[in-house]
């Protein structure tokens, strides 16, 4: 199995960084704006990303929530196995928020539209955005694009991008596999 | 992200399941119970399939229950009682089950006064079954639920000392009960009048006393049984007063006691005989929770079941 590195050290954190500022860009001091990780990985994103927002505007305010999608996945009951499911936490109502999706990484988009369904269950957002650290363009199975990008990546069906965090695996770093399997 | 998978394809008693397959159902629990507390309870992973009830004996709570765990999950739902059936005319439980599935139903869930009704079902059709009360023989939800709510209460259930108080004898809470408990490694006992307890009940490892203020003593959880005058064809006891001056949990029983019990009922309570109500609405009660987790329980056990149809 091969690995190649697409992310590490000081370029991760750079990464990071930009996003949020492009983030601050569009929503200012976050007053009406929520984070939302899509658990399990996309939530530790949002961690590192509130993070970092929270030292840059000085403030301790951001609101941000972990959202499970494993009920509204369109592939229960049709592949081997199945995902359990992680937990929601979100206190606080998204009616009317604009709501930025997090995830680690962006493939077939189909995690992004069950998220959509999943987040009507807490309101009507405003607005809806998409932030990944990982854009596997050119693969995806619904007409989803995210509005913020980390790095884009070009890969096969058979490899794996697999994002790994200081928090909880010792490390910021991007790799991809050769083969998904493995 | 792990996959993980219940060990048998039905669920027709505790008797068939690990403890991974309770512990798995009560992870499950754990987030319905997160999606029936918000605004919005329903989720769609069972919109493609279809659930009969088929309840050929009387149930509020366990019906109402299943209907609404199905409905929360998006499932269509046929329900079928027996008293306004064709059953009366003298159709055999085969052939009622097997017309309904004609229908295109994919699970069943049956409540029959015999015991093995639904283990006789799972070897004759194709559909998954969920046992929900066969005779005086088992009640797997019921079991899986107190266990929970225990859980829920005091943290865990390992360790913990859980009296079952009551008609033992025609009671399939009593026996899906024990078993539940001692797979999660409770201590049980059995309490009663010596009618009501089965004679060889010690060979499933439980304590049996007849004098419920040591039994109540001795335990952490007290769960009362009603006294199922439907299944009894002869009298095991002089009268309902006598059962309830001599087995009847009353407030003052309780605050005598050097400790805080849990009071458990399945339902229905017959208010004054095993039970007095100020005991029922107190604050050691966890009746009303019960019947809460009873919904995230069916929903955590029906999902599951689901997730491994072909």
């Amino acid at each position: 199995m091969q690995k190649r590195t697409l992310l590490d050290g000081k370029k991760f954190q750079i990464t990071i960084k930009r996003l949020c500022h492009q983030l601050i860009e569009n929503h200012n001091d976050f007053s009406n704006t929520v984070l939302i990780g899509i658990q399990p990985r996309g939530s530790y994103f949002a961690d590192r990303v509130k993070l970092e927002l929270d030292q840059i505007l000085k403030t301790k305010n951001i609101r941000k929530g972990n959202l499970d999608i494993t009920f509204f996945r369109d592939d229960f009951r049709r592949k081997d196995g199945f995902v359990s499911a992680s937990s929601n936490s979100i206190d606080f109502i998204v009616e009317g928020c604009k709501v930025i999706l997090i995830d680690d990484v962006l493939w077939t988009g189909r995690t992004i539209r069950a998220a959509l369904d999943a987040l009507l269950a807490y309101g009507r957002p405003a607005k809806v955005e998409l932030m990944v650290l990982i854009d596997r363009r050119f693969s995806r199975h619904v007409p989803i694009e995210p509005d913020y990008i980390g790095q884009q990546v070009d890969s096969m069906d058979s490899q794996l991008v697999k994002v790994t965090w200081k928090e909880t695996e010792g490390e910021d770093k991007v790799i991809l596999l050769s083969e998904r399997n493995k | 992200m792990a996959a993980e998978q219940l060990s048998t394809r039905h669920l027709l008693g505790i008797k068939d399941l690990n403890l991974n397959d309770i512990e798995l159902i009560f992870k499950n629990t754990d987030h319905f119970k997160g999606v029936i507390n918000r605004t919005i309870k329903k989720v769609p992973p069972l919109r493609d399939i279809t659930i009969a009830n088929i309840f050929f004996e009387n149930s509020t709570r366990t019906k109402l229950s299943f209907e609404l765990a199905e409905k929360r999950l998006s499932a269509d739902v046929i329900n079928f009682a027996a008293s306004s059936s064709s059953v009366s005319k003298g159709e055999t439980l085969i052939d009622t089950v097997n017309n309904i599935l004609a229908m295109k139903v994919d699970m069943v869930v049956m409540r029959h006064p015999y015991a093995g009704a639904g283990v006789f079902l799972s070897k004759h059709i194709n559909a998954q079954i969920v046992n929900a009360g066969d005779g005086a023989h088992e009640h797997p939800t019921q079991a899986l639920l107190d266990a929970y709510s225990i859980r829920e209460k005091l943290g865990d259930v390992r360790g913990k000392k859980v009296v079952i108080v009551g008609d033992i004898l025609h009671s399939r809470v009593a026996i899906s009960n024990i078993l539940c408990l001692q797979k999660l490694g409770a201590e049980v006992m059995v309490c009663g009048p010596t009618t009501l307890i089965p004679k060889h009940i010690g060979s499933l490892g439980v304590k049996v006393e007849h004098n419920l203020i040591k039994a109540l003593n001795w335990c952490d959880v007290a769960n009362m049984l009603r006294i199922q005058l439907e299944r009894q064809d002869i009298k095991y006891f002089p009268s309902l007063r006598e059962y309830a001056m001599m087995y009847g949990l009353n407030k003052q029983i309780l605050d005598n006691l050097d400790k805080e019990i849990v009071v458990m009922h399945p339902g229905p309570i017959n208010r004054g005989v095993e039970i007095t109500s100020d005991v029922a609405d107190s604050k050691q009660s966890i009746i009303l929770d019960q019947v809460e987790n009873g919904v995230a329980v069916r929903m955590a056990v029906l999902y599951l079941l689901a997730s491994q149809r072909d």
